[in-house]
């Protein structure tokens, strides 16, 4: 994995899903949907700990986030679906109707405290 | 008050045969008389009741996911929205929109589906409720049903009765279908029933025990139509002696056996067929308790849908084409495979000339009915040119030309002289499937009877006649001029309710618990939100 | 007041097996239901005061707002109408019916989530079978990109891992369970073996895996980018091989990856080449709400799964071209109606843009980030809880949702009926 960059997944949560219906206005889905997963080696890789913030950005846009450690192979980050997730994927379906919206990369840039 | 004056009426069932007499229609019914509203001047033009299609698939989800499988089967053929009608796509199967008017637009009044797996005959309700202009019903499958399987193997012939009135009660369904019975639950572990006295492995029971026990239970039930069966082995060279096995089967016993042309090969399995149609027809003639519709195949490109599994993955081996298979929960199964019919090809060839075989060989009009299995054979857009085969020798001579020579040389068909008289086509397109449903109010022009009438220009191409009739009265609605549809209506649907001993509820509800997805409570289909137009017809003793 | 049998459309599994407790007009209990299901039947069942009709963010009558919706629908040239996941096949059949009228583009979440699945179909057919045969037969069960502990909670306990069925009498024990997936998810707990592919490699993956199904040689220099070893891959294959009735349930791990619909066309062929031998069946994890009953009921109507486009007065269907996506990221659309759904939070930012330069108009049971952006807005009674209605399952199984509560808001069905009623008028 380059420099600064890590693979991201975007998917379902269950705190996402429930957000869905109990409000996602509410902290808990604003919670669910704006901590990015990545494993500890990447945590390390990147001088993180759990809970700092993060810019995420890709060709189409960026988002901050807090970031957590979590059970994943070392390059690959997790994002629930939600309004971040959405800042970083394209409208390019290449004619399939589904934009990319897992296994993209993205540049990492840790926000000092 | 509609009156039609001057026309030719073909009525088989009261007896009228191409007399010049008018017809009165009062509000939905045919009345003996009348006076005032509209008057059509029938000069010259043949009058009949409105078409019947006693098998078709049209609704539900063996129709539906073909419908999502072929984009391309719809995109050459496209109704725009008018005034009047709502958009769709046509193809060999059609939109439902685009259903009920094409039916219409060709002067058929009602359709059948006929194979809905019970579990998803809410869909299939759902799908006939957005099939305009036409009445509808459909045949819920039971011939590879776990339950009755069970029961037929312990020998509760009672519970068997019961749980099929239950079922129909259930679904809102028309009468008992079977499909390649036993073989579809063999397919379920890729095996397949190859005579009816296979034992289908895990239930101790063979397909003859199937169709004797549910051929009882339609009689002991009087359902309008009897048992609808479509034999096992179809499509299979030799497959003829396990049709004339499941006829002898039936013994005295009433029975519909649909789509016979596919039952009629002979050969061996994995070789070339040829036609058995003159020793089926021999038994069907000499054996009053049977009827059958035909299946005819015509050329061109279709879709094959069907309930029986493991002929949808023959096909599939067969043409190399997209395939679809779905297993449903404790009851059936469904193959879904794109077809070309070609008439160079020996098999199809041989398919066609056996189609014609059966109609000019079944003596008794009464006994048969024109269907092509739409959209197995062809799509019923070719009702009017088959109508031309059967009363055209000439333009069938002339079609013969075309086909495989080989193949035709193994067919009587060559050798067949009859012509049908619109005496007789009215037979087998309104009258019979009428009487063979059990539907006293349709597929005649006598007094109470539903005034569904279908008036066409005479012309001695009867294709073109019969594809664009004059016409259509529905219901006592003028529907279609000259092959315009100038107004959009529903139909309504037609289901019974035989009665069945309420204590065979606590049985299924066992079984529903152990081997269900669903609740017991939410199977049934709710009577008022999905059958908003409806008619049950009776369950009584049509002997 | 208890409502035995109740029906959760919240995701594919649509449980059919809730109690839903009623006290005071508002549900305060779902029994049976799962996390996601808790959420959406105790959301959804409580009262409301939000107006049922707002333009530019202001309470007006229903009227009112039916009047100015059906006023910008009609003057609309390229309308698209997109969602219609959350609500009953009732509603959808009126949103066909005024996407029609309005000569626009129609179309659902399907085309977000298994769209690639229904092209897949489209290409090479589908061997599938409905959740029961899954629960009486099934003795191998692979999930392929997907996460069902978190996005259908009971698929595993209620259809297809722990339940015992008619030819599976020990239940969990007479199966085995693998997870193929690029990360461990809380679902990867009940598997008996894990896969964890690298990103973006299931089509390399699943074409290796057909090509040791049909019996051919695979290099395992070939396998080195898919972080998957042989010996893994032939473990694979030779059980499969010897299941006796297995499936694979694919999740968006294949359809919203790279390849997209070329992932799940290789699975469907994966499949379609195992029945040469075994009995083998796919299903895709079709998601949220009612997304399966769209498609049926535009497929039905139209000939169409999704990405449908009246504008010529017929329907015609190109993903690629009719969809959300797509036409919003044009920037083609000159209005847009969202029905039980919410594009604004949960479409790619590109396509976002467009819905912030025209008109939009929401018809939702609650407050969303849409509701809050259109221009008129309505809230809805949901359907299987304000509203009766039709829905399907992930299998296409239809159910039917009655109605547990009232709800002071119409049902879609009802807003979308009036709507079009309105949009003739105007139109004539």
């Amino acid at each position: 994995m380059p420099e600064g960059k890590l693979t991201l997944i975007t998917g379902r949560s269950t705190r996402q899903g429930a957000g869905i219906s109990t409000g996602k206005e509410l902290e808990e889905y604003q919670t669910a949907t704006t901590v990015i997963l990545l494993s500890p080696i990447d945590m390390e890789r990147f001088g993180l700990h759990d809970k700092d913030a993060v810019r995420l950005k890709t060709r189409f846009g960026s988002a901050t986030v807090t970031c957590r450690s979590g059970d994943l192979p070392a390059g690959i980050a997790f994002l629930a679906f939600g309004p971040a997730a959405n800042q970083l994927v394209g409208g390019d379906t290449q004619l399939s109707g589904m934009p990319d919206t897992k296994g993209f990369e993205i540049e990492v840039e840790p926000i000092p405290a | 008050m509609i009156r039609i004056i001057n026309g030719e009426v073909y009525d088989p069932i009261n007896g009228i045969n191409g007399e010049v007499r008018d017809i009165f229609v009062d509000d939905r019914s045919i009345a003996a008389a009348g006076a005032g509203g509209t008057t059509i001047d029938a000069a010259g033009m043949v009058v009949m009741p409105g078409g019947i299609d006693m098998h078709c698939h049209i609704a539900g989800p063996k129709v539906n996911i073909a419908r999502k499988m072929r984009p391309e089967d719809h995109r050459n053929d496209v109704l725009p929205r008018t005034q009047f009608t709502r958009s769709g796509v046509g193809g060999s199967i059609p939109s439902t929109f685009t259903t009920g008017y094409r039916y219409a637009a060709m002067g058929y009044t009602t359709a059948f589906d006929a194979a809905v797996p019970p579990l998803a005959a809410r869909h299939a309700h759902e799908e006939l409720n957005d099939t305009p202009v036409v009445d509808k019903g459909f045949y819920t499958l039971m011939g590879n049903n776990e339950f009755i399987m069970q029961h037929i193997a312990s020998g509760e012939k009672e519970i068997v009765r019961n749980f099929a009135a239950w079922l129909l009660n259930a679904t809102k369904a028309y009468s008992i279908k079977l499909v390649n019975p036993g073989g579809v639950e063999l397919w379920k572990s890729l095996g397949n029933a190859h005579t009816l006295d296979d034992e289908v492995t895990g239930f101790k029971v063979t397909p003859r025990q199937i169709i004797q026990s549910l051929a009882d239970a339609s009689i002991e039930l009087n359902l309008p139509h009897r048992v609808h069966i479509h034999c096992n082995n179809l499509g299979i060279a030799g497959n003829w002696e396990t049709t004339l096995e499941t006829m002898k089967a039936l013994e005295d016993r009433q029975g519909h056996l649909t789509h016979i042309q596919f039952h009629s090969y002979g050969g061996t399995p994995g070789g070339l067929f040829h036609s058995k149609v003159v020793e089926l027809a021999d038994y069907v003639n000499s054996h009053p308790n049977l009827s059958v519709d035909v299946g005819q195949v015509m050329f061109g490109d279709t879709t094959s849908m069907t309930g029986d599994g493991p002929l949808g993955y023959l096909l599939y081996q067969v043409t190399g084409r997209k395939w679809v298979n779905v297993d449903v929960e404790n009851e059936e199964g469904c193959g879904i495979v794109p077809i070309e019919y070609k008439d160079k090809s020996h098999v199809h060839a041989t398919q066609w000339a056996i189609g014609l075989e059966w109609f000019l060989l079944v003596k008794d009009p009464w006994r048969i009915a024109l269907t092509t299995d739409h959209p197995n054979g062809a799509s019923f857009a070719n009702y009017p040119r088959i109508i031309r085969l059967l009363m055209d020798r000439g333009y069938r001579k002339e079609s013969m030309q075309h086909v495989n020579p080989k193949a035709l040389a193994d067919t009587t068909l060559p050798d067949l002289d009859r012509e049908y008289s619109l005496y007789e086509i009215a037979i087998i397109t309104r009258a019979a499937p009428a009487r063979l449903l059990g539907l006293a109010k349709k597929g005649h022009l006598g007094v109470g009877a539903d005034a569904d009438i279908t008036i066409y220009d005479k012309n001695d191409n009867k294709e073109k006649m019969f594809s664009v009739p004059r016409y259509v009265i529905k219901d006592g609605q003028i529907l279609v001029e000259d092959g315009h549809l100038r107004e959009d209506v529903s139909g309504r649907t037609f289901y019974v309710t035989p009665e069945y001993d309420l204590e065979v509820e606590k049985e299924i509800r066992k079984y529903f618990d152990a081997y269900y997805t669903v609740e017991f409570e939410n199977y049934p289909v709710q009577l008022e939100h999905y059958l908003p137009r409806r008619e049950a017809v009776m369950c009584r003793d049509i002997k | 007041m208890v409502f035995e049998h109740a029906v959760c459309a919240f995701c594919g599994c649509v449980c059919d097996d809730i109690a839903v407790t009623v006290e005071d007009g508002r549900i305060t209990q779902a029994k049976n239901a799962c996390v996601l299901g808790k959420a959406w039947f105790l959301s959804h069942g409580q009262p409301s005061d939000l107006p049922a009709a707002r333009i530019n963010g202001h309470a007006v009558s229903l009227e009112a707002g039916i009047d100015y919706a059906a006023s910008l629908l009609s003057q609309a040239h390229y309308p698209i109408i997109y969602g219609l996941s959350s609500t009953s096949c009732e509603a959808q059949r009126q949103a066909i019916a005024l996407s029609e009228t309005i000569g626009g583009n129609l179309d659902c979440c399907t085309s977000v989530c298994h769209g690639p699945s229904g092209m897949a179909v489209q290409g090479v057919g589908e061997p599938t079978c409905t959740l029961g045969e899954v629960k009486n037969r099934a003795d191998l069960l692979i999930y392929w990109g997907s996460n069902p502990a978190e996005s259908h909670p009971r698929h595993m306990t209620r259809y297809a891992v722990t339940p015992k069925g008619m030819f599976i009498p020990n239940g969990r024990k007479d199966r085995t369970v693998v997870l193929i997936d690029v990360r461990p998810t809380p679902s990867s707990r009940a598997a008996d073996i894990l896969i964890t592919p690298k990103p973006g490699k299931d089509f390399e993956l699943l074409w290796a895996l057909r090509g040791l199904i049909l019996g051919n040689k695979i290099e395992e220099a070939s396998l080195a980018e898919t972080g998957v070893t042989l010996e893994q891959l032939t473990d694979l294959a030779i059980r499969m091989k010897k299941s006796h009735f297995g499936i694979i349930f694919i999740g968006q791990g294949l359809t919203q990856s790279r390849g997209k619909h070329l992932n799940t066309t290789a699975a469907f062929m994966l499949v379609r080449d195992l029945n040469r031998t075994n009995k083998f069946a796919l299903m895709p994890m079709r998601g949220h709400g009612n997304v399966t009953g769209i498609d049926n009921v535009l497929a039905w109507q139209t000939g169409f799964p999704f990405g449908v486009n009246f504008s010529k007065g017929y329907p015609r269907f190109n993903p690629g071209e009719f969809t959300i996506v797509d036409v919003l990221s044009r920037d083609e659309a000159d209005l847009i109606m969202s029905v039980a759904s919410d594009p604004i939070a949960s479409l790619p930012a590109t396509a976002r843009k467009r819905a912030a330069e025209v008109p939009m108009i929401a018809i939702d049971t609650h407050e969303s980030e849409t509701t809050r952006r259109a221009q008129v807005a309505f809230i809805a009674a949901t359907a299987g809880i304000g509203a009766e209605g039709t829905v399907y399952r992930m299998d296409n199984v239809p159910l039917h949702m009655d109605k547990i509560l009232d709800l002071p808001f119409p049902s879609d069905e009802e807003l979308l009926s009036r709507l079009h009623t309105r949009v003739k008028e105007l139109k004539s």
